[in-house]
């Protein structure tokens, strides 16, 4: 199904380039009707067939976000924003970029959940609270988890962006005082592609959407449905300070010899060896640059429930050998959540040394 | 992170003060690009109305007001070519059931397709320049490089893993692109966009007061009186007269905000007291509207000596302005000039899009002083980043009390942190929304959005785009719409809140 498909955006993006207005589209379909000799009705089934090459519809949601994952989105060059917007994909509902608000707003959503169903993408940025009634995100007077049961329950598939839309990320961090949750908990039985993250990084949103444009089906997941191209592997074995960890080369503190020098940042608290995610091997910004690269360890912002499991920061992850982490990678999470209780005391402290709670108001 | 480095008494190394006047100084710049032709712009242009556009007169008009290089007949038939390709597949994706042929836009066919043109440039331009960004914090969005005591980012012209020769070569090809945009392109298409809707110069005023806490050292931040952009109050839109800003006058209500304080909601409570128990009394969703005369949004209500504040670009260019600061009055004057109108224009939709562009500008000259700045004290041998005497809690006091200002993009940024036994006893942050979009307090008082929307004529309710001019002009942090609901000719509005 996928190859047709394709075809089909093919043809009609040929057509279309070459000035074919609706219009003429229609008039071709009829010609066309007629020429296989199929009753008039089969003019309508043709353009139906052939509206199949629409640019698949997006619709964006944005609940308890701070919308990092949207200027992530902005980021994007493979293909840039600009194309996907004119060329890829008919983002239909974007709260951030979009142009109408309110009542239009609202009907370009609806217009897509129903001409649509089944057709289209849904994207979800941020955490869906549903503690008492879910008042506590209410988008024109509707419950988040209201908005996201209907829009994702009638997408193709949904794409949870960030860290907030896969587990619930910061809002649901302890003691998570408005119930927040991920789309995989807020959303039964749909088909869900998480790119956790703080934020996703676009590469892998654009790569998504190109995989199921190119070949006609999502990537392929591992179990917390997080696609094995970007999630496969632990930042640790890519890293290009692994060779410091192994000779046992680590900056002690900010600004020393080792730290100028780029010698692993273990000690500094970097939580590389626990993460999994293709942070070294794609980087950010088109290739610009990524947290170890640039002097600070990475905090594991890809990893569940990352704010409770992964602070303090700045303190080193607990039983992790020297030498030969291979053998012992897997019993890393075990030891870990021990030690996350013993080290609660500093644990705000730790949201503070990061220094934005809110970080929407300071980024963007 | 200032507000710890406050309680905690740590003084910065002054390549930390750089990088983090570098990392906030291009956030502004592509920042207020992406609000202006992304966020804002299609409030005055019309996208439709650019497929009735001469491209030989578009390119006339766009010479005549810069020399930026895209400009030819040709560039501009093929941006409007894309574009009829793009409208007649009859998918306009963000731009559908948008208010096109709305007779609130007044720009010519040419203008809207040069500002069209600049829009998808514009696009393309930001996700280069943020580059700094990511060159001094590991990426953007959301840097990872900012540590209590300055940064994480090694200086070392000696080494490939820290910041070096390549690295500020690179900034400062960034810088120069920076500058460059918003010179030729940011900047001489708000003025011939501000020239066709001149009117917005009397609406939208708002409270008439600004409340800013200043940016960029240009030494020790504890040295308030050195600030790039200075830090002051004006009120009641005298520009003859800034106040300094003492933070133990600000206070939160939350009269009409779902909280409750433990000793009553009318009484305001200063951010170190500050407390956050919620107190929803709002209707059970799905609803239709919220009791204004109750508690009414998410949002508490901060007040300065107990008056309602503006924050965000407007009030850090009038306080600059009124504080004598030489190359903003320069730009502003010209600003004013250009567009044949006094100073009184400033307080409105337009002055804010205009003080918006003005803060770019002299922003994005700053960059290269900054980058400059640090070759210098690289030079000196001086490559110290942080400042560790306090990184062990061990170090630290049993009690520690501090604040921490900052100017984010889109205005005053407050936190405010007791720290007992090595932990936070209690955190508040008074955000730029919440004094722009702050519900009414104990006494009535309106904040900035509500004030500013009263006497804004809608043409058509249903199309409520004059509204929105003046929402966006704030650069609102919430997903942001708005209702009106006819309530006997007064528009009433209804702010939707992410």
């Amino acid at each position: 199904m996928g190859h047709r498909e394709n075809d089909h955006i093919d043809i009609v993006g040929r057509l279309l380039k070459r000035g074919v207005s609706r219009r003429d589209f229609m008039k071709f379909c009829t010609a066309m009707a007629a020429t296989l000799a199929l009753p008039a009705g089969f003019a309508t089934k043709i353009a139906e067939a052939l509206e199949k090459a629409r640019k698949p519809s997006l619709v964006w949601l944005e609940f308890q976000d701070c919308a990092g994952d949207t200027e992530s989105f902005l980021r994007a060059n493979k293909p840039t924003v600009a194309e996907i917007v004119l060329d890829v994909l008919s983002v239909d509902y974007h709260e951030t970029i979009m142009a109408p608000a309110g009542k239009q707003a609202e009907k370009s959503r609806d217009d897509v959940v129903k001409h649509q169903k089944g057709k289209y993408i849904a994207v979800v940025e941020g955490s869906i609270p549903t503690k008492d009634g879910g008042i506590y995100c209410c988008i024109g007077g509707r419950s988040a988890l209201d908005i996201v049961r209907e829009v994702c329950g009638n997408a193709l598939a949904t794409i949870a962006v960030g860290a907030c839309a896969w587990d619930g990320g910061w809002p649901a961090a302890d003691p998570n005082p408005t119930g927040a949750v991920g789309v995989k908990d807020a959303v039964r039985g749909i088909t869900l592609i998480n790119l956790p993250g703080c934020p996703m990084n676009v590469e892998n949103l654009t790569a998504t959407i190109v995989h199921y444009l190119t070949f006609g089906t999502f990537p392929a997941t591992d179990s917390h449905g997080r696609p094995l191209f970007a999630y496969g592997e632990r930042i640790h074995d890519h890293c290009e300070r692994r060779a410091h960890f192994d000779a046992g080369q680590f900056v002690r503190q900010w600004g020393d010899e080792g730290h100028r020098k780029g010698w692993c940042l273990y000690e500094m608290g970097c939580k590389g060896p626990e993460t999994y995610k293709n942070c070294p091997v794609i980087r950010w910004n088109e290739g610009t640059n990524w947290p170890v690269g640039s002097g600070h360890g990475c905090i594991g912002c890809a990893a569940p429930r990352f704010w409770d499991t992964m602070t303090p920061f700045y303190k080193r992850l607990p039983k992790v050998p020297g030498f030969g982490i291979e053998s012992t990678a897997d019993k890393i999470g075990a030891g870990l959540a021990a030690v996350t209780a013993a080290g609660i005391a500093v644990h705000g402290i730790a949201r503070a040394v990061k220094g934005k709670p809110k970080e929407k108001e300071t980024t963007e | 992170m200032r507000a710890v480095e406050n309680a905690l008494d740590i003084t910065i190394p002054d390549n930390a003060r750089i990088i983090r006047n570098l990392i906030t100084g291009i956030q502004y710049v592509q920042d207020h690009v992406i609000h202006f032709y992304h966020l804002h712009a299609l409030d005055w242009v019309d996208i439709v109305s650019a497929l009735k556009a001469d491209p030989k007169k578009t390119s006339s008009l766009a010479q005549a007001i810069s020399d930026w290089h895209n400009s030819s007949t040709d560039y501009f038939s093929e941006v409007q070519k894309k574009l009829k390709t793009f409208v007649e597949s009859g998918q306009l994706g963000p731009f559908a059931n948008a208010y096109w042929g709305h007779p609130a836009y007044k720009l010519p066919p040419e203008a809207n397709l040069m500002a069209v043109a600049h829009y998808l440039e514009a696009l393309d331009w930001q996700k280069d320049v943020i580059k700094i960004h990511a060159i001094l914090g590991s990426k953007n969005p959301h840097a990872q490089t900012y540590l209590v005591g300055g940064m994480a980012v090694p200086i070392d012209p000696n080494s490939e893993s820290a910041l070096n020769t390549i690295s500020i070569a690179h900034m400062l090809t960034l810088a120069k692109k920076a500058k460059e945009f918003v010179e030729k392109v940011y900047i001489p298409d708000l003025l011939a966009v501000a020239s066709f809707y001149k009117e917005w110069a009397q609406y939208g005023e708002g409270v008439g007061n600004y409340l800013a806490y200043g940016e960029f050292p240009n030494d020790n931040i504890s040295n308030t009186d050195n600030l790039w952009l200075p830090r002051g109050v004006i009120k009641n839109k005298d520009l003859s007269k800034v106040h300094p800003v003492d933070h133990e006058k600000i206070m939160e209500y939350v009269t009409h905000s779902w909280y409750e304080y433990k000793e009553g909601d009318s009484v305001p409570k200063h951010p170190w007291d500050g407390e956050t128990n919620y107190k929803y009394t709002g209707p059970k969703p799905p609803y239709e509207h919220l009791n204004t005369d109750g508690k009414y949004s998410w949002l508490k209500a901060p007040r300065y000596d107990d008056m309602p504040m503006e924050v965000g670009p407007l009030a850090r260019m009038l306080v600059a302005y009124a504080s004598g600061h030489k190359r903003i009055q320069e730009v502003i004057n010209l600003v004013l000039k250009k567009l044949n109108v006094g100073p009184e224009a400033l307080f409105s939709t337009l002055g804010r899009t205009a003080a918006r562009g003005v803060e770019t500008l002299v922003t994005a000259e700053m960059l290269t002083v900054w980058i400059e700045q640090l070759i210098e004290n690289i030079k000196r041998g001086d490559f110290r980043v942080h400042d560790g005497s306090k990184w062990d809690p061990s170090t630290w006091p049993k009690e520690a009390q501090g604040y921490g200002f900052h100017e984010a993009p889109r205005g005053a940024l407050g936190h405010w942190v007791r720290i007992k036994d090595r932990k936070i006893a209690n955190y508040q942050c008074v955000v730029p929304s919440t004094w722009n979009g702050s519900p009414r307090d104990a006494k009535g008082q309106r904040g900035p959005y509500e004030s500013a929307l009263v006497g804004t004529p809608v043409k058509d309710p249903n199309q409520p785009i004059e509204i929105l001019r003046t929402i966006h002009s704030f650069d609102p942090c919430m997903a942001c719409a708005v209702h009106v609901l006819d309530a006997e000719g007064k528009p009433v509005t209804k702010i939707r809140i992410v």
